[in-house]
């Protein structure tokens, strides 16, 4: 009997738990799929501007949940991208993005590892050649240097005689 | 030239160092406003006090400004409390005050018991005038010059080294400017 009361209990606490996760954002629903996945893969998208290294989706703070219900409300009213992300970074900057928009701040982000990768394969084509020079260079021989590679063993050996 | 070549890598490595070692004493908390430059949002909210009144922004023009957004959850607008009190007695210049997703009643009562610095209190119930003004917590404070141009943000409370030694000298400069333009 004690058991069963224990287990009733855990149940109800369970239950009550499940309904303070449900905040009204997260039980938004939205006119079609298709804007639920866009709506979705858009906040995944943006930065919680209070808990720093978390999207809108994942950040359970008023102001993610706010955030979130805007991004749902301005993708069932037909906005497009842009103009939410447009929306967001007028008032939380280019902060809230966590793909960084092209322009003169962020060449060197987008831009960079491409200059590196140029910059390690002009690197490694003059290791390369460098390389190559050196083992094809070393072992040949001019005819004038056998015939004085052989006078100079014969005059070794005319010594050794000796 | 060779062997100055061979000392490529420790100055990049030495470059790298000192830009990573500067990131170690940045506040990631402190971000740039995106609303610096430009006019308060567009809004028309209750007065805390009366029910029914409505502001616009047009009650915050016409001189240089202060707008603090607070509210009763938030234990750092407890501690800027105070010194808002005796800026407020000061008079140096008016501070609006934003409710910013509070209860109505509690929020009476804390300023009756604590004291008002606030020329105007907005009741900002559901955070849309904050989100407007991209807070992200409270308290933040706002300086708007006489033209209700947003002129800078501060994130977190105002105590005497950041008046002092921030927002003081840049509102002196821009009632200088108001001054100029004869307001």
């Amino acid at each position: 009997m004690k058991t069963f009361k224990i287990l009733v209990g855990f149940m109800a606490s369970l239950v009550l738990a499940f309904n303070v996760m449900a905040t009204p954002v997260d039980t938004y629903e939205f006119k079609s799929a298709d804007n639920q996945k866009r709506a979705l893969s858009l906040a995944h998208e943006l930065r919680c501007p209070q808990c720093q290294n978390q999207n809108l989706i994942d950040s359970n703070s008023p102001v993610a949940q706010d955030l979130r219900l805007e991004v749902y409300t301005m993708v069932d009213d037909g906005k497009s991208n842009d103009e939410i992300v447009d929306f967001m970074t007028s008032r939380y900057g280019d902060f809230v993005l966590y793909k960084p928009r092209l322009d003169p701040k962020t060449y060197i982000l987008w831009l960079g590892p491409f200059v590196l990768m140029l910059i390690a394969l002009y690197v490694a084509l003059v290791v390369v050649r460098k390389q190559r020079g050196k083992s094809t260079a070393a072992p040949e021989m001019t005819d004038a240097d056998r015939n004085e590679l052989e006078a100079l063993l014969k005059n070794k050996q005319s010594l050794d005689d000796k | 030239m060779k062997k100055l070549v061979l000392f490529i890598p420790l100055v990049l490595f030495l470059g790298m160092g000192v830009f990573l070692y500067q990131g170690l004493f940045l506040n990631p908390q402190k971000l740039d406003s995106a609303l610096e430059g430009k006019p308060v949002p567009a809004f028309q909210l209750e007065r805390l006090e009366t029910p029914g009144e409505m502001l616009t922004q047009e009650n915050l023009k016409g001189e240089v400004s202060l707008i603090n957004v607070w509210a009763t959850w938030c234990p750092a607008c407890k501690y800027e409390h105070p010194y808002l009190m005796m800026l407020a007695r000061q008079n140096i210049l008016p501070i609006y005050g934003v409710n910013y997703r509070d209860e109505r009643a509690p929020a009476i009562r804390e300023l009756s018991r604590e004291g008002d610095p606030y020329t105007l209190n907005i009741f900002d119930k559901d955070g849309r005038l904050g989100l407007d003004l991209g807070v992200y917590g409270a308290p933040e404070s706002f300086i708007v010059d006489h033209n209700g141009i947003i002129r800078f943000r501060y994130a977190g409370p105002i105590d005497r080294n950041v008046w002092s030694e921030t927002l003081y000298p840049m509102i002196q400069e821009l009632q200088a400017e108001a001054k100029q333009d004869g307001v």
